[in-house]
């Protein structure tokens, strides 16, 4: 018995194989390999371990990290440290769900995709758009493909980024129109607010923009108060308005559909998936127009239709001739694998808290953001926020003392506390300022162990 | 004994919705509810999200699930998709409260534990592709695609000959993502077709490539399941000519602790962890794809970079001089790769190459069984397959049956159907790729369903029009599913039950 025999059912009939195959040796299976390319000696990695080996080492060298549901980040910016409702484990944990392929065969694959389609569902609802796809790899790779599509859709080479948004936001799109040979321009903020600087978003766009891409609330926390105006500038001159949005905050917000955004993108994370240092996360992607811009759309997109002469329900793949496995070189995108078990998780979260939990929840995200913020504020050596547009959970903080962010990123750290971002990172400048976020899993014990560290460290 | 999927009546979310239910409360606030002090105009009015109990929403989910075909519950054996058995203890692993509950900003102290498993995974794939250095960034196969040819890109900017060249090299068996990914990264498609061995025509590649040539994209063994046993010259020619060989790390499986791509000339190469290395396709995704290059790419890889310091911290670099750049948010699909990592260490080195082995034992024993008089093995009769093979239902075809309605009345025997009408140069293909995970008797059972199924579509070629009648649902109306009449791409329009 070797330690993998689980894995390999056929192990003792490999030679019965072989011969009914009229094979009498596995090497003969390799006789078309180049016989100079071909390994003799064994990969030099480690293993084999049985399975409570396995479980042991790898829990040994996790032992002394320092993540922990009882110890939550002030940390945010794209990924929020949120409480996954059990049921949304559960159902994820289906092996229904979580072993199928991509739905080629629809009839087998009823359940995924209905609850795509009802996951597509869902997001228009939330962000009142017409259309969304079943998932992208994530928020940033999102707001990349928006920019291709409408860079596509009107036939321009310049896209506008708001230098407010999220820095990984900002760098993947710059990646994804590298290739492309287009290198975004950035739209500056206003100093005091943190809000997009209107009047340069005036002289820097024209007729030859494909689109702006903004975040609203930015990366700073703050909600964009000027969208309505925005809306109007970037659309007077034809171009396309993407949005890129924070999916909870739409428990507050207006839905980006309701403001004129032609693509809302977002994080899908914080609905129902675990923060998985980053990934797997969820890409959302939604359009707003006719089926022409509907086509342009990257991705899988889930359909509605009905058995062949009769009126039973079915749930298909629709649209295919958009993507990579029937256009090719002309696809929209070429994406294949996306993360639809996560868009699973984001479809059971929403319909597990509905209208009055979803709009229960940002209210609690944006008071406990609020509540702390004026807990920093009593220490005396901070400023916050520091840009001073009004926030919804993440926020900006100032040292009046001057210290560096990092020094305070840090000294935090020492204290077992993982929070304030140094806004250095991502900006020349702000040497002194921090990026904090606050969510319904903080209490007001961790709140408190926050606001004594940062007394101790002012 | 009939195969019957559940059918079960299942309404939509907002069917079933009532008002004044809830299936999850979130926590008080701290200290009472604020107002956001924002204009009225920016205020959310309507939200319109189902309400439904915690026992509706999971019963609904629950329900679907059972109408979902997946590896747990049969064999599916799509070509070139790598279908194996997922490891239980992988997700365990990966659920790890150090794994779940860590932030990507959190500092690099704290998660010291975590990024030795990827810096080890790193180490790990390095040795298996023969490459020399590894970033886990890439979400998926088709985005590590876009890193490589990204990589290509920006090695001929760096070099001044950009301009000139302007072409891809991809051959015609090749994957949709191939020629899609270079058309992301602005690159002319050039087609080299297959010669009558199903692997790259060496003489035609000799007249398509020129000094416009930026790279070629291969996939080995490729998707007939045939070893390119033309790839060292290939290589060579690509090389001499200044352009890059990409490798398409889609079947691996087939060839692990026996041949490194490294070793055959390839430059960069991508892995699919959710085929090779078991972790779970979840209906789609999430996947990973690293990529591997050769060391003189190494200042091309994305950003950040997993890096070492000479007393053995672990941390993210960001500033490497030719980055193409970052790919996506975080540093990759981290509970992917820990999987991946549980799967290597399950393993070993022997594990790992008897797993190709019995792989391409189990393809070719099933290849065997099939009848030929029905299913026409394409190209290269005699020529061992790998770890897939295609067979083209053509003599079906050719009575009025297809390869379509074999699949559809496969599906209904509780088997999943192959990959159909791919790789496009074989009419009427069907792709089956039975991996090392199923048991032999199982393969038994398989062929002589598709058997016993070819049998009757030759001898009924109308026999199956109808099927599947066993499933879910039966055959879907894709016409109205994508007419723009009736296409219907969410539920907004339905009726809304008691929603007032």
């Amino acid at each position: 018995m070797k330690k993998y025999s689980h894995l390999l059912p056929n192990e003792s009939e490999i030679e019965l194989m072989l011969k009914a195959s009229g094979h009498n040796s596995i090497d003969e299976l390799y006789s078309d390999v180049p016989p100079e390319v071909m390994e003799d000696a064994p990969l030099n990695i480690p293993g084999p371990l049985t399975q409570m080996e396995i479980e042991r080492k790898i829990g040994k060298i996790l032992s002394t990290d320092g993540a922990s549901q009882d110890n939550p980040p002030f940390l945010g910016g794209g990924i929020w440290p949120h409480y996954v409702p059990p049921a949304v484990r559960m159902i994820i944990s289906r092996s229904e769900f979580y072993t199928s392929y991509t739905p080629y065969q629809a009839e087998v694959s009823q359940g995924i995709l209905q609850a795509l389609f009802e996951f597509q569902s869902l997001i228009c609802d939330l962000m009142k758009m017409d259309a969304a796809n079943a998932s992208m790899y994530d928020w940033p790779s999102a707001a990349a493909e928006a920019c291709r599509m409408a860079m596509r859709y009107k036939g321009r080479k310049r896209v506008l980024l708001a230098s407010n948004s999220g820095f990984e936001r900002r760098s993947v799109i710059s990646t994804y129109l590298r290739g492309a040979g287009v290198e975004p321009e950035e739209v500056g903020f206003d100093p005091v607010t943190g809000l997009l600087d209107e009047g340069e978003l005036e002289q820097k766009i024209g007729e030859d923009v494909a689109a702006l891409y903004v975040e609203h609330p930015n990366f700073f926390g703050c909600v964009e108060t000027g969208i309505k105006r925005i809306e109007r500038i970037v659309h007077e001159k034809g171009a396309l308005l993407i949005v890129g949005v924070e999916p909870t905050s739409l428990g507050i917000l207006t839905p980006p559909g309701e403001y004129g955004a032609d693509i809302a993108v977002g994080e899908g994370q914080p609905l129902g998936i675990p923060m998985n240092y980053g990934g797997p996360s969820l890409g959302l992607f939604a359009a707003r127009g006719d089926l022409a811009f509907i086509r342009q759309m990257p991705g899988r997109i889930i359909g509605m239709t009905t058995e062949k002469g009769g009126d039973r329900r079915g749930f298909a793949m629709v649209l295919q001739t958009r993507e990579q496995h029937i256009r090719r070189e002309r696809a929209t995108s070429n994406i294949c694998t996306n993360q639809s078990l996560m868009a699973v998780a984001a479809a059971a979260y929403l319909s597990l808290l509905g209208s009055e939990g979803v709009r229960k929840l940002a209210k609690v995200i944006t008071s406990n953001a609020h509540y702390t913020v004026k807990r920093i504020n009593e220490v005396g050596k901070y400023e916050v926020p520091y840009f001073k547009g009004e926030f919804y959970s993440d926020f900006t903080v100032k040292q009046t003392t001057g210290k560096h962010g990092s020094e305070l990123f840090n000294s935090l750290r020492s204290m077992n506390l993982f929070g304030g971002v140094p806004l250095s990172w991502f900006y020349k400048g702000y040497e002194d300022i921090s990026l904090f976020s606050v969510t319904e899993v903080h209490t007001k014990d961790d709140v408190d162990r926050l606001v004594e560290a940062l007394r101790k460290v002012a | 004994m009939t195969y019957r999927q559940a059918r079960w009546n299942e309404r939509l979310l907002i069917e079933l919705s009532k008002k004044g239910r809830i299936g999850y409360v979130p926590p008080p606030s701290i200290e009472g509810d604020v107002e956001l002090k924002i204009p009225s105009e920016l205020r959310r009015e309507h939200l319109d999200l189902p309400s439904l109990s915690e026992l509706q929403v999971v019963r609904h989910f629950v329900r679907l699930s059972q109408m979902n075909f997946s590896v747990d519950t049969g064999m599916y054996p799509l070509g070139s998709c790598t279908m194996k058995y997922n490891p239980k203890l992988n997700d365990r692993i990966a659920s790890s409260e150090k794994v779940e509950f860590a932030h990507p900003y959190q500092p690099h102290s704290s998660v010291q534990g975590l990024l030795s498993i990827l810096y080890e995974l790193s180490v790990c794939l390095a040795e298996i592709t023969g490459m020399d250095e590894v970033n886990l960034q890439p979400a998926a196969g088709a985005q590590g695609e876009l890193a490589g040819v990204l990589i290509i890109r920006k090695y001929h900017e760096v070099r001044g000959e950009l301009d000139r060249r302007r072409e891809i090299i991809i051959p015609d068996s090749a994957h949709g993502t191939n020629p899609a990914s270079a058309a992301m990264a602005n690159f002319d498609v050039v087609t080299v077709p297959s010669d009558e061995r199903g692997i790259v025509d060496y003489e035609k590649l000799k007249g398509l490539v020129t000094d416009r040539t930026a790279g070629m994209m291969m996939t080995v063994p490729n998707t007939l399941g045939l070893f390119e046993r033309d790839v060292l010259r290939i290589a060579k020619l690509i090389h001499e000519h200044g352009a890059l060989m990409y490798y398409d790390g889609a079947n691996l499986n087939a060839i692990l602790g026996r041949v490194r791509p490294g070793k055959l000339g390839f430059d960069i190469v991508h892995l699919n962890l959710h085929k090779t290395f078991s972790t779970p396709h979840g209906g789609g995704g999430p996947g990973a794809g690293p990529i591997a290059v050769k060391s003189f790419l190494k200042d091309y890889l994305p950003v950040p970079v997993l890096r070492m310091t000479p007393d053995g911290h672990l941390e993210w670099v960001h500033n490497l001089p030719h980055t193409i750049g970052q790919l996506k948010g975080g540093y990759g699909n981290i509970g992917v790769l820990v999987r991946a990592y549980s799967y290597i260490l399950t393993l070993g080195p022997n594990g790992l190459r008897e797993v190709s082995e019995q792989a391409v034992v189990s393809s070719n024993y099933l290849m065997n069984q099939l009848n030929q008089e029905f299913y026409r093995i394409s190209f290269a009769e005699g020529v061992p397959r790998k770890h897939e093979f295609v067979v083209s239902a053509k003599p079906l075809a050719a009575r009025g049956s297809s390869a379509q309605q074999v699949a559809k009345a496969l599906l209904d025997t509780g088997f999943h159907a192959p990959t159909v009408y791919f790789p496009l140069i074989v009419e009427e293909a069907m792709m089956i790729e039975p991996t090392e995970s199923e048991p032999r008797e199982v393969l038994d059972e398989y062929a002589s369903i598709l058997n016993s199924v070819g049998k009757k579509a030759f001898e009924n070629p109308a026999l199956y029009k109808h099927a599947p009648q066993n499933t879910a649902v039966g055959p879907l109306d894709e016409v109205k599913a994508s007419h723009p009449l009736t296409l219907t791409l969410n539920w907004k329009g339905l009726r809304r039950s008691n929603e007032g």
